[in-house]
Order: C-alpha cells, then sequence, then structure tokens
C-alpha cells in the first residue's frame, strides 16, 4: 500500500494503462487511481485495428466501453483529452498546463508513437498512420467509398493492413524501400510464403524504392516511387515503424535508451516512476507486442501493491494478423548466433533457429505449419526467466 | 456451438474448433474450459473473455 493519500497516477489509457488498473483493482479496491489521457480514454483492443476493414467494423464498433463506463469499473478517475507537460518526479508532480498534480506512484503508459518521414507533394493530408482508435476512425471516415489504397512500409503493421483492406474490397500497394516484407521478423522463406499469399488477394508490392512524391490528382492522388513507378491512390497508409515516447521522460531527467529504460520491477531512475508497456524498455527489452506488456502489467500491480514482484517474459511468441498465410514467429534475440534452417513450401514454412549445440533460439512459423507453436514454445528459453 | 472472443487481442475461441493446440478438444464448451486455460495470442485469463455470436 502507499504511504500517501496521493493516488497512483497511470498516463496513458492503452492496453497498458487499462489492463494495469484492471490487474490493480484485482488486488486493491481502494486506493485512489487516477489515469490521465490525451484521447477520449475509450477502451478498445488496439491488435483488432489491423482486422477492422475485414470485418466492416468503425471505430464506433471497435470500441468496448467509453472512459466515463471504465472509471465507474474500475472505481477511478480518469482525466481525458488531458495533456502531461512535464513530470517532476523530484517533487512526487506532475504538470498538465498551469496545473499540477501530486502521485503516490506514477506509471508511464504512454506507448510508442508512428514513425513519420516527409514526402514531397501536395497530397500530405491523405496520408495516415493507424496507431490508436482515434487514427483509425479518422482514416475510415478518409478510406470511405474509395478503393485504392497504398502502404508504405512492409512490416508487421504494412503487411496486416495490406491483408486486412484487401479482404474489405480495398485494391492495396504496398511501397517499401527493403528487399522483402517483414525485413527484420521473417527469415526470407517465411517471408516470401507470406507475401504470395497477399499476391494471391491482388496486393501488388514494390519493394526497394519508397514513396519519394504524392500529389493530388482531381479526387485521388498520384505517388511517385523514387525508381519513376507511379502508382494511384486514394488514400495512404504510412506504416513505417514505431518508435517508444521518451521525450518528457528524459527532460525530466529519465534514463531513456531506445525506451525508458526500467529493471525488472518496470522502476524507473526516478523514485516511485514507473514505464509500462510500448514505452519500456525493460533490462534492455523493448517489446512493442500484447503478451509482454500483460505479462508486465500484472506484476506491476504487484509491485505498485506492496509485494515487489519482477517481470518474467516466458516465451514470447508473436502472432502477425495475415490470415491468408498466418504466421507465428518467436524471433531470436538480438545478436543471438546461430542459424536458420528452413522446410516446407509454398505458404506452409517452419524455419528454425539453431545454435551449434543445436539448441533452439528462435522460430518463424507460416501457414499450416503454425500449429508446431506449441511444441516449440516448450523447446525455447524464456526471454527473461 | 458459440464463440468468445479475447478481449484483449481478438482471439477467437470456437467451440465447435476447440483449441486443439493449447490441449483442448473440439466440441468443449467455454465453460468446460480449465479455469486456468489463458489466451494463447496473450495470455489472459479465461475472465477477459467474452461471448461473440450465437
Amino acid at each position: 500500500m502507499t504511504q500517501s493519500n496521493d493516488p497512483i497516477i497511470i498516463i496513458g489509457t492503452g492496453l497498458a494503462g487499462y489492463n494495469l488498473a484492471k490487474e490493480l483493482r484485482k488486488l486493491d479496491k481502494e486506493t485512489p487511481i487516477t489515469m490521465i489521457t490525451a484521447d477520449d480514454g475509450r477502451n478498445y483492443s488496439k491488435p483488432m485495428l489491423s482486422t477492422g476493414f475485414g470485418k466492416n467494423k468503425t471505430a464506433d464498433e471497435l470500441a468496448m466501453s467509453s472512459a466515463a463506463d471504465m472509471a465507474a469499473q474500475l472505481n477511478l478517475t480518469i482525466r481525458t483529452h488531458t495533456h502531461v507537460t512535464a513530470l517532476r518526479p523530484d517533487a512526487h508532480e506532475i504538470d498538465l498546463g498551469p496545473e499540477t498534480l501530486s502521485y503516490s506512484k506514477l506509471v508511464l503508459a504512454w506507448g510508442a508513437e508512428a514513425i513519420r518521414v516527409p514526402v514531397e507533394g501536395d497530397a500530405q493530408d491523405i496520408v495516415h498512420s493507424v496507431n490508436d482508435l482515434t487514427d483509425y476512425g479518422h482514416f475510415r471516415i478518409a478510406a470511405e467509398g474509395h478503393k485504392r489504397a497504398l502502404i508504405m512500409g512492409a512490416g508487421l503493421i504494412g503487411c496486416e493492413f495490406a491483408n486486412d483492406m484487401s479482404n474489405g474490397g480495398y485494391d492495396v500497394t504496398v511501397v517499401a524501400p527493403c528487399e522483402r516484407i517483414f525485413p527484420t521478423l521473417l527469415p526470407p522463406e517465411a517471408a516470401a510464403a507470406v507475401q504470395v499469399g497477399l499476391e494471391s488477394l491482388g496486393v501488388k508490392f514494390h519493394l526497394g524504392p519508397y514513396v519519394s512524391k504524392l500529389e493530388r490528382q482531381g479526387d485521388s492522388a498520384v505517388a511517385t516511387l523514387s525508381d519513376g513507378t507511379v502508382v494511384e491512390t486514394d488514400v495512404v497508409v504510412s506504416a513505417i515503424g514505431l518508435r517508444p515516447r521518451v521525450e518528457m521522460a528524459a527532460a525530466a531527467g529519465l534514463a531513456v535508451n531506445r525506451g525508458i529504460v526500467t529493471n525488472r520491477l518496470l522502476e524507473t531512475s526516478a523514485a516511485d516512476v514507473y514505464a509500462l508497456g510500448d514505452c519500456a524498455e525493460v533490462e534492455g527489452h523493448v517489446l512493442l507486442y500484447v503478451l509482454p506488456l500483460m505479462a508486465s502489467a500484472r506484476a506491476l500491480a504487484k509491485t505498485l501493491t506492496g509485494n515487489p514482484e519482477m517481470v518474467s517474459y516466458g516465451v514470447m511468441p508473436v502472432t502477425v494478423k495475415t490470415p491468408v498465410t498466418p504466421v507465428v514467429v518467436a524471433p531470436p534475440a538480438v545478436g543471438a548466433e546461430g542459424e536458420w534452417t528452413v522446410d516446407g513450401e509454398g505458404l506452409d514454412i517452419q524455419a528454425e533457429f539453431r545454435n551449434k549445440a543445436n539448441e533452439l533460439l528462435g522460430y518463424a512459423l507460416t501457414g499450416a505449419k503454425v500449429v508446431n507453436k506449441v511444441a516449440l514454445n516448450k523447446e525455447l528459453p524464456a526471454i527473461l526467466g | 456451438m458459440r464463440k468468445w472472443q479475447c478481449v484483449v487481442c481478438g482471439w477467437i475461441y470456437d467451440e465447435a474448433e476447440g483449441a486443439p493446440e493449447e490441449g483442448v478438444a473440439p466440441g468443449t464448451a467455454w465453460d468446460d474450459v480449465p479455469e486456468d486455460f489463458i489466451c494463447p495470442d496473450c495470455g489472459v485469463g479465461k475472465e477477459d473473455f467474452e461471448m461473440v455470436e450465437i
């Protein structure tokens, strides 16, 4: 239990913030909690943003509950459309513009932001990043009544959107300055299986060039690629990547690296300040996925209620929502030594990453091979045991 | 047969199909899925699933 009457303040009402609040309330019904969000605070499942077109769901339909409902259900205060302007960890205070709030414990759960690259031309307004429900709502409205979509980026979100927008009836073109899709997440054979699947839906790929110019042409737009190719489109999705939000933490003197640096108790370098989810770098691991986030939320709830618990990351396979070629991947740790061996053909690929002692350090499964994940998970070492 | 969806990540448990990979046989009603069942995609427990269609 906290020592003072000041609330636990959680900044962010995404999956990290709300799941922490839910876990906290399972353990402690009374300690005051205040949540702060820059948006409307609606509770939704972020992974479902990648299946919304195929299921024809509007943003309102994906929202599971309002901020007011969540506040009532969890017995806490939620401040919506509220921007935190500074952290002052020495004083145990945060600033909301001219207003100041005191906290007993502070949890930074404000996520990651979409990386944007500048593109020349007069059609910037048709470029969307879809990183939260509000973005999704704007993008749905912009795409309404149109048929063509250009996606910049061929990583996880780019490929999920390519599959989903195809399912939703769009003519999709993917442009990415890399030799193959999933350049970092999948070995080439597994990536090829997904590409073949997406192509069978009609998705077109321009791999190698980037979008250098985007210009209006009547109601639609023309994208000029760096290799001179011209692609007509109605909307553009920028899915280049995500970057943990660290700026405000750094400005307050907290240690940051790729993310906000924490130990396995999710403690930052400042006393009583914790970081959770996509903004956190937990003992060197920046994992922008749901499974590690949930494990962290459960551990942090215990820590914040007086029973410190170190975060354990077991085996953390990532499911990629490309239903045309299902994918499950457990990437080997950065810098792990070993080699990929690949089995299978067509859409069904099993790739295993093993070291010289033949120990499994990672895998990638596509198509029918995804059923083998359970057996492989048993062989894999924990990420943070 | 009903379907249940994980409210955190969207994974769907279809009673007709079960979850053989997780050791739950096809045709297993949600009520009969073990209480310690966790979502294979995100690790949440049974209480974080909602019925999505009948």
